[in-house]
């Protein structure tokens, strides 16, 4: 098996405007694709694609080659693809902890009733996943540690929760991440240890990584491969280097005309 | 690792500030609470239940009922809303659906009389197939939409109790009577296990109290379980629990048939302890007041929503009695006064102005020719003698007590626009006139009274706390 995740000919149309465009892109395991391009290129609609959160209209989604088009987002999520939000999205009166733990679900079993009951069965698992839930928590040094267990969401600083959706979305038990943005609104500290969380999170925890961003330093830093698209058409892709001098993508940043000059 | 603590951005001010604030985040109510574990309260709760049947009337065993009838409803209700998040409306139907549905099962309407170990479940379950029903065409709807199907919903029952008395059959000549329309279905089987009777209010409260407590229980456990915790995640952002591998609608599904089953069950006590089912019990106000308790206590909270039905139950019983309506009424006056007014040196100015303002009015009724009544003719007391002094009560006290109710909402709704400057100048106006109301006319009808009140003081609570007593405060982030 060599594709973690496969975009086949996707295409996606609201009304007349082609968002994606008869796009491909192959995943390796263990690899990490930054995907870039301007405002409105299509991005954030390829993510809500393979989330399943939009059907796309023709093309296929592969997860380590099972299809996976057309199934609910919470079956994707469980059969290993989770994301994050371009505009953090966590449970903001549930605990950090809850937060964690609530994105386990999909791995765990106790019914209605078991829960109700409190059997000895449900209550293993509810302490297996609270350890698994500090476990995973600590992953992100002491950001997240201690006292902050069972402080409210909404209680976080912005990085803090922008960290605690990618625990989060690790937590769901997913090899591969989709990272929406991740450094967004960060200052350039905290965008440094975004872009070690993410080497990170390959090297120790051995995710597959889709990441959009905007701060090309986080792109140059943690891609194996860049893909730039344009109105929902890949543009260009390769290394870094390739992809950030290709007068394709210079075009679609900077406009017609001042790629000859670069 | 060792310049974490202080790095820009991190959060350090922001905890800081909780653990500053925490008494204000948890709220003076919960903090009372919190001093002593859970069980604790939970077990005075039951023992203060236990006990009281032995030296309450039949008149408090009814008012027990009922509050163990409202608390089942409230925690329902809670799961439903509070937990996931589904503005259902029409819940009160469920608890309807389960009182007719027993009262079909065991009475002399059809002649069934199914023994109560067989009734109870069956009913139960059909309501739950309803919940299900309901659930499965609601469930892409979301906040107002869901709102306005599930009250379709509660409106289509109560309309078909009414007019289920005559419905006409394809094939049959005469009209077949399912409800009893307005008459409603009476003489109900009372519950009976074992070959033993129900036969006084005694028995059901017995029966709510161990119901009550049994599912006041499985919610708490709910609350910190797999289940409880994709609700509550489901309730505050659906998208984002899908993407985090939560079924949502599987999961609002769910919260639906649980709400109804546990409306249904308190709907067959309901119809076993009053005997006899009409449409008029399962319609708004019950729905009004369920929320209102909820809201009350906090949406989501367990704690809450016990306490904000017990209050809501027990509230309106309590302000049957004059004393304790004339207590909160001044209780209510003194609340709103120190809110509108600030600063210690204003409330004096005020309060002397009042009482001067008082004078001056009964001065000019007295001038003006009002026929009047002497205070001792009305109440009795140093209080009301001295009372008597300085409000006036006119002879023909509905007249009176009618033009000065309509005076002071006017003045009411001049003080939300007027200035800060002109306020005080109305505030004494304000106070005199709501005395005189309470006295001269409120006081009379109890009944229009207790609403009033009940009205004012949620009126009052909702601004102080507008997350409920136990309810953790919503925010909004970006």
């Amino acid at each position: 098996m060599t594709v973690a995740l496969a975009v086949e000919q996707v295409t996606k149309r609201f009304g007349g405007l082609v968002s994606i465009s008869d796009l491909s892109i192959e995943v390796s395991p263990q690899e990490i694709v930054s995907v870039i391009g301007p405002n409105g290129a299509g991005k954030t609609t390829l993510f809500n694609i393979i989330t399943g959160v939009y059907r796309p209209d023709s093309g296929r989604i592969l997860v380590e080659g099972n299809d996976v088009t057309g199934l609910a987002p919470s079956t994707i999520a469980t059969k290993g693809v989770a994301r994050t939000f371009q505009n953090v999205r966590l449970f903001h009166n549930l605990t950090v902890i809850d937060n964690v733990m609530a994105a386990m679900y999909g791995r765990t079993h106790a019914g209605l009733v078991a829960s109700a009951l409190g059997l000895p069965r449900a209550r293993r698992e509810e302490a297996r996943v609270r350890e698994d839930a500090k476990e995973l928590l600590s992953f992100f040094g002491s950001r997240l540690m201690g006292y902050r267990w069972e402080q409210p969401a909404y209680s976080l600083s912005y990085a803090n929760r922008r960290r605690l959706e990618i625990a989060r979305a690790m937590a769901t038990g997913a090899t591969i991440l989709l990272l929406d943005e991740p450094a967004a609104g960060m200052n350039p500290k905290e965008t440094h240890e975004i872009t070690e969380v993410v080497a990170r999170l390959r090297g120790e925890r051995g995710h597959t990584i889709v990441i959009i961003e905007h701060d090309m330093h986080v792109v140059e830093g943690v891609s194996d491969r860049v893909v730039a698209l344009d109105h929902g058409v890949k543009i260009a892709e390769g290394n870094y280097a390739a992809v950030a001098t290709d007068p394709h993508v210079v075009e679609s940043y900077l406009g017609r005309g001042t790629a000859g000059t670069k | 690792m060792a310049e974490e603590s202080l790095a820009i951005g991190t959060d350090e001010w922001v905890a800081a500030h909780e653990g500053r604030t925490s008494g204000q985040v948890q709220g003076p109510v919960a903090r009372t609470f919190g001093r002593l574990p859970w069980w604790v309260w939970g077990s005075i709760a039951v023992l203060v239940a236990v006990v009281l049947p032995l030296i309450g009337s039949t008149y408090l065993m009814r008012v027990g009922v009922n509050l163990g009838l409202f608390l089942m409803l409230a925690l329902g209700l809670n799961l439903v809303v509070g937990y996931a998040g589904l503005l259902d409306i029409g819940y009160v139907a469920f608890y309807g659906l389960g009182a007719y549905g027993f009262a079909m099962l065991a009475s002399d309407k059809f002649g069934v009389h199914l023994p109560t170990v067989v009734a109870v479940p069956v009913v139960v379950a059909a309501v739950s197939i309803f919940g299900l029903v309901l659930g499965l065409a609601a469930r892409r709807l979301l906040g107002d939409y869901l709102a306005i199907v599930t009250l379709f919903f509660g409106q289509m029952f109560v309309e078909f109790a009414l007019s289920g008395d005559a419905i006409t059959v394809p094939g049959r000549a005469e009209q077949v009577d399912l409800t009893g329309g307005t008459n409603g279905i009476t003489d109900v089987d009372r519950f009976s296990f074992l070959g033993v009777e129900f036969s006084s209010d005694r028995w059901y409260y017995y029966l709510l109290v161990v119901l009550v407590v049994l599912l006041a229980l499985a919610v708490r456990r709910l609350d910190g379980s797999r289940i409880g915790r994709a609700w509550k995640a489901v309730g505050q952002d659906p998208l984002a629990a899908e993407a985090m591998t939560m079924p949502v609608n599987r999961l609002k599904i769910m919260a639906f048939v649980v709400g109804a089953g546990i409306a249904g069950l308190a709907g067959t006590v309901f119809a076993a302890v009053q005997r006899g089912v009409f449409p008029s019990s399962f319609d708004l106000p019950l729905l009004i007041l369920l929320y209102a308790a909820v809201i009350l206590g906090g949406s989501g909270s367990l704690k809450g929503a016990l306490i904000g039905a017990a209050l809501l139950s027990l509230l309106p019983e309590a302000l049957r009695e004059p004393s304790y309506s004339e207590m909160v009424f001044v209780l209510l006056l003194v609340a709103g006064l120190a809110l509108a007014v600030r600063s210690w040196r204003d409330r004096i100015i005020v309060v002397v102005a009042t009482v001067v303002f008082g004078f001056v009015m009964n001065l000019l009724f007295t001038l003006l020719h009002v026929q009047g009544v002497p205070a001792s003719a009305w109440t009795s007391g140093p209080v009301s003698t001295l009372l008597g002094h300085w409000l006036f009560v006119p002879q023909d006290r509905v007249l009176w007590g009618n033009l000065g109710f309509v005076g002071l909402v006017v003045l009411l709704a001049v003080l939300t626009l007027v200035g800060t400057r002109v306020r005080p100048i109305l505030l004494p106006a304000i106070v005199w006139l709501s005395i005189f109301v309470w006295f001269v006319r409120l006081a009379d009808v109890p009944s229009i009274t207790r609403q009033l009140l009940i009205g004012a003081l949620l009126i009052v609570l909702m601004i102080v706390r507008p997350q409920g007593l136990f309810g953790r405060r919503q925010v909004e982030v970006l």
